[in-house]
């Protein structure tokens, strides 16, 4: 396969939950999510049970792949913010470290103009946890755990389509 | 692009159904979530227009159970078959682990499977991926219909590389987990490979 798998630790995971948490707090929002451009949620925070949260993953990378094609097609980059207005809850999505969605969930007891400046801020910090796990990930398998998977027996996966 | 989360134990695969329109990739996807358990999987997602054709994809989260003490999760999207929608088709295929074809058995549709094939190719291409190297099984659907090819003639046709091939009637269930499951261990052993 030509893009390398995608690995998420331990630590980065934490590191990534706390720059959400603090999002969340001072954008004042209902929730934020940060979610892989292939429709994967990373991580999360703040009210989340109430929202489907694997739906949400995909239909936010659907949607900024079309807004994506839709760029391209007329010449830009990307479009590096969308944003959805509803009657109560709005949604602010933005583009981090080029691979990652931030998905930003929040009512009038916020405003877009704070949850921009702060998504402005987190992204700095996101982006550097994102660097780190690069460079995890370049390095290999001797940065983190061994993969689990290099052991799996064809039983084991037998055993998983088991009726 | 599998998503190991070492966090929270989990490895998140992506398998794309792809074919030309109307062979029955949404059919498969509903008769997977029709005979899931409710635990086992997430809400299907259809994005289609008013006539029910798939407009950008389905989208169907199943959890395969553990292996090694992650959590297997697979997310199954279909394309949009028709051939104007070929923009959204390529975004689809963006960071896929694993590709099942869904060709039409119908005597009429060859010409339409061996263009979709085609476009399969180049889209995949276009990622950085290629069809002979990504876990990839073949579907002959709609085998109960009349005016099906003979699978001899269709294997030839179709067959891309030796990749498993399988007899279905989507409708009727006939085929469909076996297809699934042929892609989701090549996957698995592609990871191992690793």
């Amino acid at each position: 396969m030509s893009s390398a798998d995608f690995v998420l630790y331990e630590e980065e995971f934490k590191h990534l939950e706390e720059a959400l948490r603090r999002l969340r707090q001072e954008a004042n929002a209902k929730a934020v999510f940060l979610i892989d451009k292939n429709g994967q949620q990373i991580a999360s925070a703040g009210d989340v049970e109430q929202f489907d949260t694997t739906s949400l993953a995909s239909l936010t990378a659907g949607n900024v792949a079309a807004t994506d094609g839709l760029a391209k097609l007329i010449g830009e980059r990307e479009f590096s913010v969308l944003f959805h207005e509803g009657q109560q809850d709005h949604i602010h999505i933005s583009i981090v470290a080029k691979r990652a969605i931030l998905v930003v969930i929040f009512d009038d007891r916020s405003s877009l103009g704070l949850v921009r400046l702060r998504v402005k801020r987190a992204s700095v910090d996101l982006e550097k946890i994102f660097d780190t796990m690069l460079q995890k990930g370049e390095k290999g398998s001797g940065a983190g755990p061994a993969s689990p998977f290099s052991e799996i027996t064809d039983d084991d996966i037998d055993a998983l389509f088991g009726e | 692009m599998t998503f190991i989360n070492y966090a929270s134990k989990e490895i998140n695969c992506k398998i794309v159904y792809y074919g030309p329109g109307l062979c029955g990739k949404t059919t498969n996807l509903q008769y997977i979530y029709n005979k899931t358990a409710p635990e086992s999987k997430g809400k299907m997602i259809s994005l289609a227009t008013e006539a029910d054709r798939t407009l950008f994809f389905d989208f169907l989260p199943l959890d395969l159970g553990s292996i090694r003490g992650f959590t297997t999760r697979f997310h199954l999207y279909t394309v949009p078959g028709q051939v104007f929608y070929d923009a959204s088709r390529k975004l689809i295929l963006k960071g896929v682990d694993g590709v099942i074809f869904v060709a039409d058995s119908q005597e009429e549709r060859m010409e339409a499977n061996i263009e979709s094939i085609r476009n399969l190719e180049a889209n995949l291409k276009e990622h950085g991926f290629d069809l002979s190297t990504i876990p990839y099984a073949l579907q002959f659907n709609k085998r109960d219909l009349g005016n099906v090819v003979p699978v001899e003639e269709m294997y030839r046709m179709l067959n891309y590389k030796r990749e498993p091939t399988f007899e279905a009637v989507a409708t009727t269930g006939v085929g469909v987990f076996d297809t699934l499951k042929s892609v989701a261990k090549q996957i698995l052993i592609e990871l191992k490979k690793r």
